[in-house]
C-alpha cells in the first residue's frame, strides 16, 4: 500500500467523526435548523446551488489571487529597496509593523470609499493584508547573508548589483516562501473581510464574503456552512499551491525541501 | 631579507591594523613576496594571519602602511587574485560547474569561453561525474574541491588560502596538500597559505613567517629549501622532520614571547 494512503485514511475517518459528532448534537439537543442545519442539507446546499457558489469562489480566488501576487512584487521589490541599507531599515520598518498591526476591518470601509465598491477594492484589501509578511520575511532573507559570500563576490569585482540579484535575491527564495505562506492564509481571509464591505456589483452575485452576509440575512444556514466550507478549501488551496511552489523551486537545493519521498 | 632575490609579486610597507577601538591587530611590518613563492603564515590564534590575508585582498582597510600587489593597490589587483576560504562558501542553488563559473560570469567573461575554462576545471580536480550536482550533495573534501576549481577559473597569479583544508581529516588534507602543489607546477602561480599545522606549511611552502600574537607581528622567517616536485614520501625524510623540529621550536617562542 502507498505510504501517504494510511495516514490520509486516518484524516478521513476523524471527517466522517466529525459529521457524525455535528448530527449527533442536533438530534440530542434538538437544534433548530436554522441555527445549526443537518450535514445533509448542507450537502443539499452545496448541489443544489454549486453554480452560484462556483462562482462566488472564483470571485473571492482571483481577488485573494490578485492582492497576493501583487504583494509578492511589490513586497519583494520593498525588501530589495530596505536591503540597500540599515539606516533605510531603521527608519521604515515600523510602518511596515503598521501594515500588519491596523486592523483591515476599520480600514476596509475607507478603502472602499475611495477605490468605490468591487473587485478592485477587494483585492486592494487583500494585498495589504499580505504585504507585512512578505517584505519582513524577504528583507530578512536578503541581509542574511554570510559575510564571507559577499567577499568572494567582491574578491571578483562584482557590482553592487550582481552582489543583489546574484547572491541576496536568491539566498533570500526560501525565506519569501515563508512569507507566502503565511500572506497566502492573510490574503484569503483580507478578499473575504472586504467583499463583507464590497458587496456586490451585480444583486445576488458576489464573492464569498458577500455570498456569506446575503445568506446569513436570508437565515439560508445550510447555504451559509456550505459557503464557509468553500471558504476553509479557498485557504486550503491556496497553502496548498504555495507549498508545492516552494518545493518545486527548493527540493533540488534546499535543506527544508527534501524530496517528497524522503519522509 | 630572507625574500628570494625575485620579481616582487607583494609588497608591504609599514602595514598596520587597529580595530576600531583603537587597539592593534596588527603591528606595522614590511614584508616582500616575491613571484613564484609559496609562503606560509603560521602562528597561534589572534596573531592576525587572517587579517594580514584580508588586508591583502583589499577585503578590510589599512589603517596605516602602503600595500603593492604586483606594483598595484590591492583593489585594482583583483582580477590577479583568488581567495580560498576555510569554508567552500559555495552558493547551494548553483550545481557544482556553476559553482564553479561564479568567477568568470562576475568578470563577465563570454559564455563559450566560461564553459570551457569549467570543464577545463573539473577535469582537473576529478569532478566531472558530478558537474550537475548541488553542493549539499558533496562530501566536505569534494566541496572543497569545488571551491579550489572555482578559485583558479579565473586564472588566478596570486592564490590567498585562509585555513582551506582545516575542517578536513588529516589524511585528506595530505591529499589535497600534495594536489595543490601539482596544481601549483601546472600553474605557476604565487601562493599566500595560512595554517595552524607545522607539517603542513613545511610540506607546502617555499618560505614561513611565523608570527607571534597580541598584537600581530612577523616572529621569524624560515626559508624551507625542500627541492620540488614534493611527493608524499617528502613526510618521512629525515629533513622534513628536522625543518618540522625547528619551525615547532620557533612557533613555541611566538607563544611565549
Amino acid at each position: 500500500m502507498k505510504r501517504w494512503l494510511i495516514p490520509a485514511a486516518n484524516a478521513f475517518a476523524v471527517f466522517l467523526a466529525l459529521l457524525a459528532l455535528w448530527q449527533a448534537v442536533i438530534w440530542i439537543f434538538h437544534v433548530a435548523p436554522y441555527m445549526l442545519p443537518p450535514p445533509l442539507a448542507v450537502g443539499k446546499a452545496l448541489l443544489a446551488r454549486r453554480s452560484l457558489l462556483l462562482n462566488a469562489l472564483t470571485i473571492t480566488a482571483e481577488e485573494a489571487a490578485g492582492g497576493l501576487l501583487a504583494s509578492v512584487v511589490a513586497g519583494t521589490a520593498i525588501a530589495l529597496f530596505f536591503a540597500q541599507s540599515r539606516w533605510l531599515r531603521r527608519m521604515l520598518f515600523p510602518y511596515t509593523l503598521l501594515l500588519q498591526t491596523v486592523p483591515i476591518i476599520a480600514i476596509a470601509p475607507l478603502i472602499l470609499m475611495w477605490v468605490g465598491a468591487g473587485m478592485s477594492a477587494v483585492t486592494l484589501i487583500a494585498f495589504i493584508i499580505s504585504l507585512a509578511p512578505i517584505i519582513a520575511n524577504v528583507t530578512q532573507g536578503l541581509i542574511s547573508v554570510d559575510e564571507n559570500f559577499v567577499q568572494l563576490f567582491l574578491m571578483h569585482n562584482a557590482s553592487p548589483a550582481q552582489v543583489l540579484f546574484r547572491l541576496r535575491l536568491p539566498h533570500a527564495v526560501p525565506s519569501l516562501f515563508v512569507g507566502i505562506r503565511i500572506a497566502s492564509g492573510l490574503a484569503v481571509i483580507g478578499a473575504i473581510t472586504g467583499e463583507l464591505y464590497a458587496g456586490s456589483s451585480r444583486v445576488g452575485e458576489g464573492g464569498l464574503g458577500y455570498s456569506i452576509l446575503y445568506a446569513s440575512t436570508q437565515l439560508q444556514t445550510d447555504y451559509l456552512f456550505a459557503l464557509v466550507a468553500a471558504a476553509t478549501v479557498l485557504g486550503f488551496a491556496f497553502v496548498f499551491i504555495v507549498m508545492f511552489l516552494e518545493w518545486y523551486s527548493l527540493h533540488r537545493w534546499h535543506e527544508s525541501a527534501r524530496p517528497l519521498e524522503a519522509d | 631579507m630572507s625574500s628570494a632575490a625575485g620579481i616582487p609579486m607583494i609588497q608591504l610597507a609599514g602595514v598596520a591594523k587597529r580595530f576600531k577601538q583603537g587597539q592593534p591587530v596588527l603591528d606595522p611590518l614590511d614584508l616582500e613576496i616575491s613571484k613564484g613563492e609559496f609562503v606560509t603564515l603560521l602562528g597561534p590564534s589572534g596573531c592576525g594571519k587572517s587579517t594580514l590575508l584580508k588586508l591583502i585582498a583589499g577585503l578590510t582597510p589599512l589603517s596605516s602602511g602602503t600595500i603593492r600587489v604586483d606594483g598595484m593597490n590591492p583593489k585594482n589587483a583583483r582580477e590577479l587574485l583568488s581567495f580560498i576560504f576555510q569554508d567552500p562558501t559555495l552558493l547551494p542553488w548553483r550545481t557544482v560547474a556553476q559553482n564553479v563559473c561564479l568567477g568568470l560570469e562576475l568578470e563577465r567573461v563570454a559564455e563559450k569561453r566560461r564553459l570551457k575554462k569549467v570543464e577545463e576545471l573539473l577535469e582537473l580536480v576529478g569532478l566531472t561525474h558530478v558537474s550537475k550536482a548541488y553542493p549539499r550533495e558533496l562530501s566536505g573534501g569534494m566541496k572543497m574541491r569545488v571551491s579550489i576549481a572555482r578559485a583558479l577559473a579565473t586564472n588566478p597569479r596570486l592564490l590567498l588560502m585562509d585555513e582551506p583544508f582545516a575542517a578536513l581529516d588529516e589524511m585528506a588534507r595530505d591529499r589535497f596538500n600534495e594536489e595543490l602543489l601539482r596544481l601549483r607546477e601546472e600553474q605557476k602561480w604565487t601562493a599566500i597559505f595560512v595554517t595552524h599545522s607545522v607539517a603542513e606549511a613545511v610540506f607546502l611552502s617555499t618560505r614561513i613567517i611565523i608570527l607571534a600574537p597580541n598584537p600581530g607581528r612577523i616572529h621569524a622567517m624560515l626559508p624551507v629549501d625542500l627541492p620540488f616536485p614534493r611527493t608524499a614520501t617528502l613526510r618521512t625524510a629525515p629533513e622534513f622532520d628536522l625543518l618540522a623540529a625547528s619551525v615547532s621550536r620557533a612557533l613555541r617562542g611566538a607563544i611565549t614571547t
